[in-house]
């Protein structure tokens, strides 16, 4: 019986990755409206037992793919994959008001630079203060507090060793996960309530993956604003990582 | 028909990526350069020209919508299979690296946000098209 159920389940990956979804969103609004009465979103509650999944299957299984790696769940690798995620993303700019996009324009392109820039120089500084001192680590460790991704590309660009890329790629996906989790904490703080505050947020936070999931745990309807600026997160970083900002930290190392 | 919606943020989707392949591989990087961003802007262009010409029916934006409101369950999705286990293996210097970053980009957030007029809120009453399937996802 109920290895013909695994079998069925693991059959229809997809399908079943659609039901533990369901579950879980299920279970976080629950959870919301019973023990928070709502204080906390159920969205941010459902990204958090994500990642909860998340490193359990990772501690399970031993590799990089979290919950995906079971065989029971690789649906959840499709649906929570690149390609769905953006796919879902570009939907949402079907909700996007034109007039408050053009008003953000110029500070979301501000926000970018300064979001891309600011995490490098102190991803770069903390390693040099931990005894990373020559500039190809210094430049790949900051690379990563900008994106997992910008981190490992600057890293093989530049020559950087696999432990220090591995810090790197570290660096990257603890900023997307404290992102993911603190922006509904942080939302006051951070003056998350209009189109063009989202677009500053997309543009310093960075990571994809951390302001999507920041944002929809905070407010669904800023969601497209956010992603619009932040999805050249990625672009710009890898642009300048191997490139202006190692320049700058070999000069300035000698 | 619902499948032109759904067809028509696909070939946004598409034409978005093979752009921002393209402008990667004009810049010299090895990476897609704002793909999702260019299919996002097509798609908000799309759906102006098509509006203004009538050829915008309610089935038709709901294949696109559709997938605007399974964005939640995919972000969660995502969020399970996240690396945690090396995310948190890092150590001291990938936690302090993230946590500075992030935190002094959460401080130039707040600065510029609070520089904003607050003009912009009786805008958000008005927002008559928002996604008709996200009213139940708070």
């Amino acid at each position: 019986m109920l290895e013909i159920l695994q079998k069925a389940a693991a059959g229809n990956g997809l399908v079943t990755a659609f039901a533990v979804v369901g579950l879980v969103v299920l279970l976080a609004g629950q959870i919301s409206r019973r023990l928070t009465f709502g204080r906390v979103h159920g969205s941010a509650i459902a990204i958090v037992i994500g990642l909860g999944l998340a490193y359990w299957g990772g501690s399970q299984t031993g590799s990089h793919k979290g919950l995906a790696d079971m065989s029971l769940f690789g649906g959840i690798g499709l649906m929570g994959g690149a390609m769905l995620r953006d796919f879902a993303i570009v939907a949402t700019a079907f909700e996007v008001q034109v007039t408050e996009a053009k008003r953000a324009g110029l500070i979301g392109a501000v926000a970018l630079l300064l979001g891309t820039v600011l995490p490098f120089i102190v991803g770069a500084a903390i390693a040099w203060s931990f005894g990373y001192t020559d500039a190809v680590s210094m430049s790949t460790i900051g690379a990563g507090a900008v994106t997992y991704i910008v981190g490992p590309v600057t890293g093989a660009a530049i020559g950087a060793s696999p432990d220090v890329m591995a810090l790197s790629i570290a660096t990257g996906l603890l900023k997307a996960i404290l992102v993911m989790v603190g922006t509904p904490m942080a939302a006051r703080f951070l003056a998350l309530k209009t189109p063009r505050s989202a677009m500053v947020f997309g543009g310093l936070a960075g990571t994809v993956s951390g302001v999507s999931a920041g944002l929809a745990a905070t407010d669904r309807k800023l969601v497209p604003y956010g992603a619009l600026v932040a999805t050249f997160h990625t672009g710009l970083g890898c642009l300048m990582g191997p490139s202006v900002l190692f320049f700058a930290t070999k000069a300035l190392m000698g | 028909m619902i499948i032109y919606g759904t067809a028509l943020l696909a070939a946004c989707h598409l034409l978005g990526i093979f752009l921002g392949d393209l402008l990667g591989q004009f810049l010299g990087v090895k990476t897609n350069v704002g793909g999702v961003g260019i299919a996002m802007l097509l798609l908000i262009f799309a759906r102006l020209f098509l509006a203004k010409r009538n050829l915008l029916p309610k089935l038709t934006e709901m294949g696109v919508e559709y997938w605007g409101a399974m964005y939640i369950p995919v972000v969660v999705a995502m969020a399970a299979q996240q690396d945690m286990v090396s995310a948190l293996r890092g150590g001291p210097v990938a936690i302090l690296a993230a946590l500075a970053a992030v935190s002094l980009c959460a401080c130039v957030i707040a600065a510029i946000n609070r520089t904003e007029k607050p003009e912009a809120l009786p805008n958000q009453a008005k927002d008559a098209q928002g996604n008709p399937l996200l009213a139940e996802a708070e």
